[in-house]
Formats: structure tokens, C-alpha cells, sequence
């Protein structure tokens, strides 16, 4: 059982700030680390993984400190995101010389192989593996050890929906052995399919912690805005304010559109189109306007 | 401070590129000249001299060494590959000085082999002419590795700051500029060939201890540096 903690940890690249006073602590079972693209996710895992070294604060592993401490690879391992590995090298080769680098062997290595089902194809080289198996002899890579502690960085990036759940299956499993696995992931569902505890960047800082059902309803239960054109705006304006699934309606005639705000998402989507076909309005447009994910994370922060 | 496993990558990772090819090319180009050199001249010390002061000792071992060194860590720090070997319990000095060892016996065997072929051919190896510069080419070979690799490890465009040495550094400044000669491991590994060689065979402008303590420290003060380097290597995330 391994914990790491990350002490009011900060770090910044010239006099752009990457993480920006983080600090939690990743304790055994699967971990998400969720945040939008450019948030400061891969600068986090690069640090626990001791890869860089924090401006301020400290990143430790059960109390000893990460950066400039090779010793601590004897309990971690890492799945790096970049794609380069050593493509001139058969899976096998690869994941053995992994395994020799920790003073380990042959046994381990084919046990790793094996763990994420990559025998059958371990004799080719890397450089004809597609990109879920490649995947998965990084999985091995970083498993050979017997690691207490796994760092994946968006390990779900470009797999297709089968390898998903293998290795989703697979980080379960770990996480139900006790180990420590955190993952990081810029995509909701992919993170509260896997993990119990989320840990969400935005923007560099730490924006929320804890059970995932709790994030996802403050995720969900924001205003939603949307913009609609219709045949006929201000009669739809009319029905759909009398229902306490929508807050306010702002009738834009520069746009000649409605910005409807819904506080209750699931009922106003089933709403919108059954007030239409009653009052025989033709629906021309519904755009969220603030769907983007970055929009859905800003709102987190300022919960 | 040697670990099999980061050398037997090393090897495989240099000799399995395309830039490799030219760790053949040069030493083959090499063999070509010695012999068309002997078939057309016969044997002549002073040109056997020239031509492997000129070519081997002048430019294919600087060349050689900047593939060797370079390659020997640059393209996995480029590419990021370079994560398997530091997210292990090897310290860091040790692989820089495995890299090393692979880059000097790369150099070594790429250089110094067909020079001494080269001699053998040219003069069959009177007035110890292809011995002199065999070893002028194995002394080389280390500091080279050594400069080269640390370059490999400080610089994304390693490749080409070394082929400005190698090539603009010490073979043009170090013909037309007398204080450049001083710092070129060129004239120093030719301190030692001028000692083997047949009277006044072989010149060097740097003298013999001085040329044996720049040797040493350079590869030291290099080797040093880049296990320094690698230490804190920081690996910028996509982002």
C-alpha cells in the first residue's frame, strides 16, 4: 500500500504556470485525474513520476521525496502518454529489457506479457503494433516490477471501445489489489466509468476532490444555456417559461433567436421538443451554447 | 557503472537507423581512396600520411563520433523513449557512462579499424604511419564520444552544432586560425601519432603533455556534465 502526496506543489515553465498550489493525496485504488487539455494534467503526473521537479512545495511517496530519487521506481510504475518507444524491438525484447533494468528476468517479463494479454503477438516488433497494443506493452513495461503505484497519462487516448475495456478491466483489477492507480483523462465518462475518486484540474489549480457522483451532479446540475431558432420564438418563449425546468429566456431579435437558461438539463431536453409539436412550432436550431467541456470545468471551479 | 541492458538498447538504437549508414560509407570511402592511392602513386610515406591526416584523422572521426555520440542519447531524449531508462533504479550517472563506453567502442571500431587497414594498404605500415594514426584515431574516439554524447544530451539539434565542430571547427578554423589548433581534439590525438610516427611523419601545434591532459580532462569534464545533465533531465509534458 503506497500513498503519494503532493504538497502545495507548484510549477511553472518560464512565466507560464502549469500547476498552480496543488495539493492531494492519491491513495490506493483508481484514482482519476480529470481536467481539460493544457490544465496542468501531464505536468502533475510528470512530477509524482519524477520527471520534474516542482517550483515550490513538495511530491513525495510515502514520505520520501520523488525528484532525483531513483529508488523510488522500485515501487512505481509509469505509463508516459508520448507514443516513441523502442520501435526496433519485438514486444518481448522490450518488455524484457524493462524487466532487466529493475534487475528482474525473463519470468517477470512474460508474466507482465501475459497480465495484459500481449503473448500472441510479442515476437513482432513495436514498430507494427497498432496503437492499443502499444498501449499494452507499456502496461507491461510498467508492470514487470510488481509496482505498488501506477501512473498512466491519458492511457485511453486513441484506443478503440474494445481495448477501452480491457484495459479499463485491467486498472479495476489493480485497483482492487490495493494498488495505487491514478490515471489522467480529459473526457467525463471515461473517468467515472473507471474511478470511484476524482481528482479534477482546471487551469493549473485544483478545482475538485472526491466521489465521482458527486462531481458528475455538480456537472450535470448547472444552468444549461441554449440558443433556438423556431417558426414561431415568442410563443415558444411563452410555454417554455412556464415550466421550472427553465430560468429565463432572453429573446434576441439581433439574432432573431431565444437564449433559454435550463436549471434542470434532463427535463428541459425532454421538454423542449413536446412544447413544440403542441403548439405546432417548427424547431429550427438548438445549439448549446456552452457546452464545451472547458465551460463545464469553469463552472466547477466557480462551485 | 556499466549497466548490459542500457548498452545492448544503445547498440541496437545506433546501429539500427538510417544515420547509421554513414558509420559504413565513411570507413568504405576511406578503403576506396588507400587503395586507388596505391594503385595509381604506389607507396609514398608522405602521401600516406596526407591522406590519413587529411581524410581519417581530419574528417571521418570527428564524423564518425557525432553520429556515435550523438546517437548514442539524443533521438530518446527527442522523442521521449528515453522514460524507460529513467523511470528505473539505475542511477543516472550509470547510464550516461554505459552510453558512453558504446558510443567510444562504436567510434573505435568505425574509425580506428579502417584507419589502421587504410595504413596497412597505403605504406604497409612503414615509418609507423598506420599505427600512428590508429591510435591518434582510438584517443580521438574517446573524447569525441564524450563531447559528442554530452551534446547529445543538452541540445535538440546536437547533430548539426557537432557537424559545425566537426568539420567547420576543425578543419577549416584549424588550418587557418593557429590558436583554434590549440583547442581541436584533432592536434591532440596527433600529439600522440607525432611520437609513434617516423620523424617528422606526422605534426601536431599542441605539445604532448599538454595534449594528454586536455584529452582527459575534456572527457572527464564531459562525461561529468552529462550525467549531471541527465539527473535533471526534465521531461516537458505534451502541454
Amino acid at each position: 500500500m503506497s500513498t503519494v502526496h503532493i504538497d502545495h506543489a507548484s510549477r511553472w515553465f518560464g512565466n507560464v504556470v502549469a500547476v498552480n498550489d496543488v495539493t492531494m493525496t492519491i491513495g490506493p485504488g483508481v484514482t482519476g485525474l480529470l481536467g481539460p487539455n493544457g490544465a496542468g494534467k501531464s505536468t502533475l503526473i510528470n512530477m509524482m513520476g519524477g520527471f520534474l521537479s516542482p517550483s515550490t512545495g513538495t511530491v513525495t511517496l510515502d514520505g520520501e521525496t520523488i525528484w532525483r530519487n531513483e529508488s523510488v521506481y522500485r515501487q512505481i510504475g509509469v505509463v508516459p502518454e508520448r507514443e516513441a518507444m523502442y520501435d526496433f524491438l519485438t514486444g518481448r525484447e522490450f518488455v524484457l529489457a524493462n524487466a532487466e533494468l529493475h534487475g528482474l528476468g525473463a519470468r517477470e517479463a512474460q508474466r507482465a506479457l501475459a497480465t495484459v494479454e500481449m503473448e500472441p503477438a510479442q515476437d513482432r516488433k513495436i514498430a507494427t503494433y497498432s496503437k492499443g497494443m502499444r498501449q499494452r506493452v507499456k502496461m507491461a513495461s510498467a508492470l514487470v516490477h510488481d509496482p505498488s503505484v501506477l501512473l498512466l497519462d491519458e492511457p485511453f487516448n486513441g484506443m478503440d471501445p474494445r481495448q477501452r475495456m480491457q484495459l479499463m478491466d485491467l486498472l479495476r483489477r489493480m485497483g482492487g489489489e490495493g494498488r495505487t492507480v491514478l490515471f489522467s483523462s480529459h473526457i467525463l465518462e471515461e473517468v467515472e466509468q473507471l474511478a470511484s475518486h476524482i481528482e479534477v484540474i482546471v487551469a493549473g489549480r485544483h478545482a475538485a476532490s472526491g466521489d465521482f457522483r458527486r462531481i458528475r451532479r455538480l456537472m450535470t446540475d448547472r444552468p444549461h444555456r441554449y440558443l433556438v431558432r423556431s417558426s414561431d420564438d415568442r410563443a415558444l418563449a411563452a410555454a417554455l417559461i412556464a415550466d421550472p425546468s427553465t430560468a429565463g429566456i432572453e429573446v434576441d431579435l439581433q439574432e432573431g433567436a431565444l437564449r433559454i437558461q435550463a436549471v434542470d438539463f434532463g427535463r428541459f431536453t425532454e421538454l423542449l421538443p413536446k412544447v413544440a409539436r403542441e403548439h405546432s412550432i417548427r424547431l429550427l436550431t438548438v445549439s448549446p451554447s456552452d457546452e464545451s467541456l472547458e465551460s463545464v470545468f469553469s463552472y466547477l471551479v466557480a462551485a | 557503472m556499466y549497466n548490459p541492458t542500457v548498452a545492448r538498447l544503445t547498440y541496437r538504437a545506433l546501429l539500427g537507423r538510417r544515420r547509421a549508414a554513414i558509420l559504413f560509407v565513411l570507413p568504405a570511402l576511406l578503403l576506396l581512396i588507400a587503395v586507388a592511392v596505391r594503385a595509381f602513386n604506389g607507396v609514398d610515406d608522405q602521401v600516406a600520411s596526407d591522406v590519413l591526416g587529411g581524410f581519417a584523422i581530419a574528417t571521418m572521426v570527428p564524423l564518425i563520433g557525432v553520429i556515435a555520440g550523438t546517437g548514442a542519447i539524443g533521438p530518446e531524449i527527442d522523442d521521449g523513449s528515453i522514460v524507460y531508462l529513467l523511470a528505473k533504479p539505475v542511477k543516472r550517472p550509470t547510464i550516461i557512462v554505459t552510453k558512453l563506453i558504446v558510443a567510444i567502442a562504436v567510434t573505435m571500431a568505425f574509425s580506428a579499424v579502417p584507419t589502421f587497414v587504410a595504413g596497412y594498404i597505403l605504406n604497409g605500415n612503414g615509418q609507423q604511419i598506420a599505427v600512428a594514426y590508429t591510435v591518434a584515431a582510438l584517443v580521438a574516439s574517446i573524447a569525441y564520444a564524450a563531447l559528442f554524447l554530452l551534446l547529445g544530451t543538452v541540445s535538440r539539434h546536437a547533430v548539426v552544432i557537432g557537424l559545425v565542430y566537426a568539420l567547420v571547427w576543425e578543419t577549416l578554423f584549424g588550418s587557418l586560425v593557429p590558436g583554434a589548433r590549440t583547442l581541436s581534439v584533432q592536434q591532440w590525438s596527433l600529439a600522440l601519432a607525432e611520437r609513434i610516427g617516423g620523424e617528422g611523419m606526422i605534426t601536431s601545434d599542441v605539445g604532448l603533455p599538454l595534449a594528454v591532459a586536455l584529452l582527459v580532462g575534456v572527457t572527464l569534464l564531459a562525461t561529468g556534465y552529462a550525467g549531471q545533465k541527465l539527473r535533471t533531465l526534465t521531461l516537458a509534458g505534451e502541454e
